[in-house]
């Protein structure tokens, strides 16, 4: 996702923070962020919740041909993480190998570059998980 | 609501057409088809195309209006439909829907992508685009990272072995070899597949489907007319189609693509048929676990156990049902908005006994399975002879 300054910073509260939404009529957790429940529609009162960061992994993968602007980081381990208040996000785990590290395990958001677009271009910054110990 | 045939198809070969570019493609697929049909191209009311990513890849967009001009059909009206790698059966869709409907008669639809006049890195990132942006491929998600977190979970649940996941690429092979419109018309063995280049754990290059240019069509008109024009109409018993979440991770289970199994369950339940029925199908293996957890989504085997039956060989010649006699995705290519028109034409060739070298005995009902993303969108369709 190359180009516009606007495209990444108007994500900034979601990847710097994990600030999604809960919607208060059926207790479901939105990450990232969704006005609109996936269970009541029109009838969820949906509020700004940020969260705690903790989470288990629910699967995992390590990926060994890159897409563009993630070239240098190859092999890396890219799991769905499933937060503790429910959500299920897709990010890196970064500081382990594959061999070290299970479905099941317990992780923590960590707050890291995520790519650059080259070496004179824009810095992405966001969310990885590290293993709880 | 009409019935509604199909009444000839036609295709190119599929593979990399260095000398052949979009418009090359599409209009030698779709003459091939109205020449199928007997068809001088007046007859023709509409169009339905799918393809995925034009603008992308080779920097065009209005493909429709590119279609009818180079087609020789203006002033018919072509439409692009577009839903990731389910545009071409969501093309076949749109059409079936015009002709059902009484609103056009004798429809043709199309299925194109020209995938090779880019390099590997630039299309993986387009093909990209089929997933979530923000919340996927920025994070480092992949097309087959996305797939290797289906395939790990189904490990997981269900004690699916790598093995089973290559018996998928050397079935396809094997059925790809007999196509002569398949990419890979060469068997590969199981230790081709287990040996090759790792590309998201447990997925392999020889999991994978490949790059591919290539274009399908196929002639549609209402079942009251269509043996007018074709001695074996096949008739569309159902096309059903259903949604899910576009990321992965947002979905309840990642063992199966929820949305084909709700949409193969419409289609058997319209029609009273089931998975019993069915003596052939095309199922959209874009990697080898896609085509295990298809198997189970559309109820030809029991959730968890397809991966067993494709090592086992129940899933091709002499078994329960025969899976992608055209070689599937990873064999006969994956040229992504012409796929589902494809696998259309090669249940048509079935259906009509036509697929020399590889046709199954006694057919009676086809079955196709068209996804989009990492199962954002489905698409099945049923067919039988008329």
């Amino acid at each position: 996702m190359k180009g516009s300054i606007a495209l990444h910073w108007r994500r900034i509260p979601e990847r710097y923070r994990l600030e999604g939404t809960h919607c208060e009529t059926c207790d479901s957790y939105y990450f990232p962020a969704r006005r609109i429940c996936r269970k009541c529609r029109r009838k969820g009162r949906i509020v700004p919740y940020k969260f705690s960061g903790k989470g288990r992994i629910y699967s995992l993968t390590e990926i060994h041909s890159a897409p563009e602007g993630l070239e240098d980081q190859i092999p890396y381990v890219l799991a769905v993480v499933e937060l503790e208040e429910g959500a299920r996000c897709t990010a890196q785990i970064v500081d382990v190998r594959k061999k070290d590290i299970k479905i099941g395990d317990g992780v923590e958001m960590v707050f890291r570059v995520v790519q650059r677009e080259d070496p004179e271009g824009l810095i992405s910054y966001g969310f990885k998980f590290r293993k709880l110990h | 609501m009409r019935q509604v045939a199909i009444i000839g198809v036609g295709m190119t070969r599929f593979g990399e057409h260095w000398d052949k570019g979009f418009r090359d493609l599409v209009t030698e697929a779709g003459l091939n088809a109205l020449k199928d049909a007997g068809l001088s191209g007046n007859e023709i009311s509409a169009g339905y195309v799918g393809t995925m990513a034009p603008g992308s890849l080779i920097g065009q967009e209005h493909a429709g209006a590119l279609i009818a001009d180079y087609m020789g059909l203006n002033p018919v009206p072509i439409t692009r439909v577009e839903g990731a790698c389910a545009s071409g059966a969501l093309a076949l869709r749109q059409g079936i829907m015009a002709v059902a409907s009484g609103i056009h008669d004798i429809v043709v639809i199309g299925g194109v992508e020209k995938m090779n006049d880019l390099g590997t890195a630039a299309v993986s990132r387009i093909l990209g685009g089929a997933g979530d942006q923000e919340w996927e491929l920025f994070l480092g998600a992949t097309f087959p990272g996305l797939y290797a977190l289906m395939a790990k979970r189904h490990m997981h649940e269900y004690g699916t072995t790598e093995e089973m996941l290559a018996s998928a690429a050397v079935k396809n092979h094997k059925h790809g070899a007999k196509n002569p419109y398949a990419q890979f018309q060469k068997e590969i063995t199981m230790e081709t597949v287990l040996n090759s280049k790792m590309v998201a754990d447990p997925l392999k290059m020889f999991d994978c489907s490949p790059i591919t240019d290539g274009a399908a069509a196929l002639v549609l008109a209402p079942v009251e007319t269509a043996e007018s024009y074709s001695k074996k109409p096949i008739e569309l018993l159902a096309t059903d189609q259903a949604t899910d979440t576009l990321a992965l991770h947002d979905r309840s289970s990642l063992t199966g693509i929820k949305a084909a199994e709700i949409a193969s369950k419409a289609a058997y339940k319209k029609t009273g048929l089931g998975p019993k029925d069915i003596q052939v199908a095309e199922v959209h293996d874009c990697f080898t676990i896609a085509e295990i957890m298809a198997i189970e989504d559309l109820g030809f085997f029991k959730k968890g156990e397809g991966g067993k039956a494709t090592l086992e060989g129940r899933t091709t010649f002499g078994g329960d049902v025969v899976i992608n006699t055209s070689g599937g995705l990873k064999a006969a290519g994956h040229p992504v908005g012409a796929t589902g028109v494809k696998q259309a034409v090669e249940i048509t060739w079935q259906l009509r006994g036509e697929a020399e070298g590889r046709q199954v005995k006694d057919v009676e009902v086809g079955l196709t399975h068209n996804v989009g993303g990492s199962g954002a969108t489905a698409v099945v369709h049923l067919y039988r002879r008329l």
